[in-house]
């Protein structure tokens, strides 16, 4: 017990890079996600061969490969080096990036087309159809996918560990190596910070759902255990609806 | 040209096809200026597809549809006509609302947001005139209490009245209507009824109504056109239509719908 | 710029690799269906199920590498292979996915199915092996395909104990040569290379069984 209280600091600090790189990475797989899901839907040949281009490269490749591609290939053939934490968000950002683009894309294509059919008996442009009346609705469906998402990006992160960046789990490797406490206790520390962690994103997404829902006329379940009920995970992937 | 002589709207041979299926095979039809027109018919015999086709939710596979003497769905190239580009569809179909079966109003959206989203962002009305004709149409469709609820806490009929404020709006020349009873249960048919009667009364917007509503059809329309299989099969003055039908297609049609009523 | 003498070489090297990886997923995945209907049956017990329910998702929430370095350092001293332990470490944590894939297919079985095996005085085995799981499964089938794909991509987290699959053959010819180029793209696209197909195939399965 004293080995917990004591290296709790140093854990802290781990967690840190961990939150960081969860944050950064979502930001960055977020916007990819909305781009390319929406390029997903357009008319233009082109632009949804470039989306599912994007989408099946990232989505094929292991986000662990594509970090050692970019922390070690990218130098050789650029001349240009990224640090471990940049190419980590990049790695991790276009990987859940690529899932999340095919969340974006069912979900617009899941709002009736008779929702678009009024836009345009309004007159609506395809920019305000899409932002004001496909995405709003698109989004209360897009959101429990992105809080499963959101913490397989975060559990995605203790693979800087490997390439020695002090996150979370290099801490525990760290202390494991210096046997300053036995195994067990090492990584169970590490494990529970990363279920709290989980905990927290759950209920953010949940709160934001709640949001959406509200906004859409639907009834939610207001209840505060409810607010810890994890999502539920999808049994279809994109596409087939 | 005069404007005056000229029909609103005039179907030159259009056809319209969905796959192997043809809905619309060559039809012409003119409706003029002012003229509340219904049409009648079997379900599958292109009445919708008319309405869609104004709206320009679907486009024409042949022949050429015209709006105020100008090509509508297509345009001029030099002398030649092609098909209708999105700029140019938005620029003339503002002159045109629909009301559809199934409401859609937009769930993300207030009564209030749903009947100004088009006069703000494609008319260009400023927010508070927009606003201020809202309250005078919902007034007028009798749901000027709810301008703050969301579309889900309305029933069916509440629903169509604000779809058919949010049509309005906009201010169309011409108004569509498409089985807007269809969807409703049978108590809340007349509300929404009451209010295409006060409009056809009050204003003299251009009127295209695909209706099964018989006495409604016989009310409110200078002219009902009966369709089968994609083509006319009978027009007329309603006293005629309903009265006097010519065709034997007419007589087994309204025979069927009015002894299902 | 790309160098075809060193491709010559990793090539057989990165099939080598490419077979544990294979034998770690299909061994894993194998684990994880078993491991994931029972859960998913047990989860219906009251008591118990809530227990298991909180030890899923705690599997589930914390990443499947901690998890296996954690293991891999438990067992330090016994004589069990990294592999194995890999197999059963990635198999345990999916079978918390499929799990949850087998559970909603459980629940999409109309409640009539149930009522009607009630009515038939059916035995608990003939209810579930003859009239909820036939249906329950068939509909979860693509669902448990993407977990079967998501899986294979995970097994380059073996290098971490020491697994000779094929990000770690990549690693260790890398640096023997300086070139990790050729190395990480390779690598890069072998996965693309079984990534690919595999989603194309998913997506028939979706084709055929949503319908359903």
């Amino acid at each position: 017990m004293d080995f917990v209280i004591n290296a709790l600091p140093l854990y802290w600090e781990g967690a840190l890079l961990t939150i960081r790189l969860t944050l950064f990475g979502a930001v960055l797989a977020f916007v990819l996600a909305v781009v390319v899901g929406t390029l997903g839907t357009v008319r233009n040949r082109t632009a949804r061969a470039v989306a599912m281009v994007y989408t099946e490269v990232f989505r094929g490749v292991a986000a662990l490969v594509l970090l050692y591609w970019f922390g070690y290939s990218f130098v050789e053939i650029t001349g240009f080096r990224l640090t471990t934490e940049f190419a980590a968000i990049l790695a991790l950002g276009l990987n859940i990036g690529a899932y999340g683009a095919e969340v974006v894309r069912s979900s617009i294509n899941a709002v009736p087309r008779a929702q678009t059919e009024a836009a345009v008996a309004l007159n609506m442009t395809w920019w305000r159809r899409t932002r004001l009346v496909v995405f709003p609705q698109a989004w209360a469906q897009m959101l429990p996918t992105f809080g499963n998402l959101v913490i397989e990006l975060m559990k995605a992160t203790a693979i800087v560990s490997i390439l020695g960046l002090t996150d979370l789990t290099k801490v525990a490797n760290d202390f494991r190596a210096s046997a300053v406490a036995d195994t067990f206790t090492v990584y169970a520390v590490a494990l529970v910070g990363y279920f709290l962690f989980a905990q927290v994103l759950i209920v953010l997404v949940r709160l934001l759902e709640r949001r959406a829902n509200r906004k859409l006329g639907r009834p939610t379940d207001d209840s505060l255990l409810g607010l810890l009920r994890p999502p539920s995970i999808g049994t279809t992937t994109g596409g087939a609806r | 040209m005069e404007p005056g002589n000229e029909p609103l709207i005039k179907f030159d041979s259009v056809v319209k096809r969905f796959g192997d299926n043809v809905v619309l095979d060559g039809l012409d039809l003119d409706v003029n200026a002012g003229e509340r027109v219904t049409l009648i018919g079997p379900s599958g015999s292109g009445k919708t597809t008319i309405l869609r086709l104004l709206m320009t939710l679907e486009h024409v596979n042949g022949g050429t549809i015209w709006v105020g003497g100008r090509p509508f769905s297509h345009m001029y190239r030099g002398d030649k006509l092609v098909p209708a580009s999105e700029k140019y569809l938005r620029e003339h179909r503002k002159t045109i609302g629909m009301v559809f079966q199934q409401f859609n109003l937009f769930p993300n959206m207030t009564v209030r947001k749903n009947v100004t989203e088009g006069p703000v962002h494609s008319l260009g009305v400023p927010k508070e005139e927009a606003s201020e004709r809202a309250v005078e149409l919902l007034e007028m469709v009798g749901l000027a209490d709810k301008i703050d609820a969301h579309p889900t806490q309305l029933s069916g009929g509440q629903q169509q009245r604000v779809a058919i404020a949010r049509a309005l709006a906009m201010r169309p020349e011409i108004l569509l209507l498409d089985e807007v009873t269809s969807a409703l249960d049978p108590e809340l048919v007349a509300g929404v009824l009451d209010v295409l009667r006060e409009i056809a009364r009050e204003t003299d917007i251009t009127m295209l109504c695909v209706t099964h509503e018989m006495a409604f059809a016989r009310d409110v329309s200078d002219r009902v056109f009966m369709f089968d299989a994609g083509r006319i099969a009978e027009s007329g003055p309603p006293e005629q239509i309903f009265g006097d039908p010519h065709e034997d297609r007419t007589k087994s049609f309204l025979k069927a719908v009015l002894e299902h009523d | 710029m790309w160098d075809v003498e060193f491709t010559r070489l990793l090539i057989p090297a990165l099939l080598t690799g490419l077979w544990v990886t294979v034998q770690a997923t299909v061994l894993g995945y194998a684990l994880a269906l078993v491991l994931g209907l029972a859960v998913a049956m047990v989860r219906r017990v009251k008591v118990v199920g809530g227990i298991v329910f909180v030890v899923t998702e705690f599997i589930r929430t914390t990443p499947v590498l901690v998890q296996l370095v954690f293991i891999f350092s438990l067992s330090a001293l016994s004589d069990v292979s990294p592999l194995t332990i890999g197999i059963v470490v990635l198999g345990v944590h999916y079978s918390t996915y499929t799990a949850e894939v087998y559970r909603s297919g459980i629940e999409g079985v109309a409640k009539g199915q149930w009522e009607a095996c009630r009515a038939l005085s059916l035995p608990s085995h003939r209810v579930w092996g003859a009239v909820v799981l036939p249906q329950a499964i068939r509909k979860v089938i693509p669902a448990l395909g993407n977990y079967l794909i998501a899986m294979f991509k995970d097994t380059p987290l073996l290098f971490a104990i020491s697994v000779p699959e094929m990000l770690s053959v990549a690693n260790d010819l890398g640096g023997q040569y300086f070139r990790s180029f050729e190395a990480y793209t390779l690598v890069g696209a072998a996965f693309l290379l079984v990534a690919v197909p595999s989603a194309v195939v998913i997506r028939r399965l979706e084709r055929r069984y949503a319908a359903v």
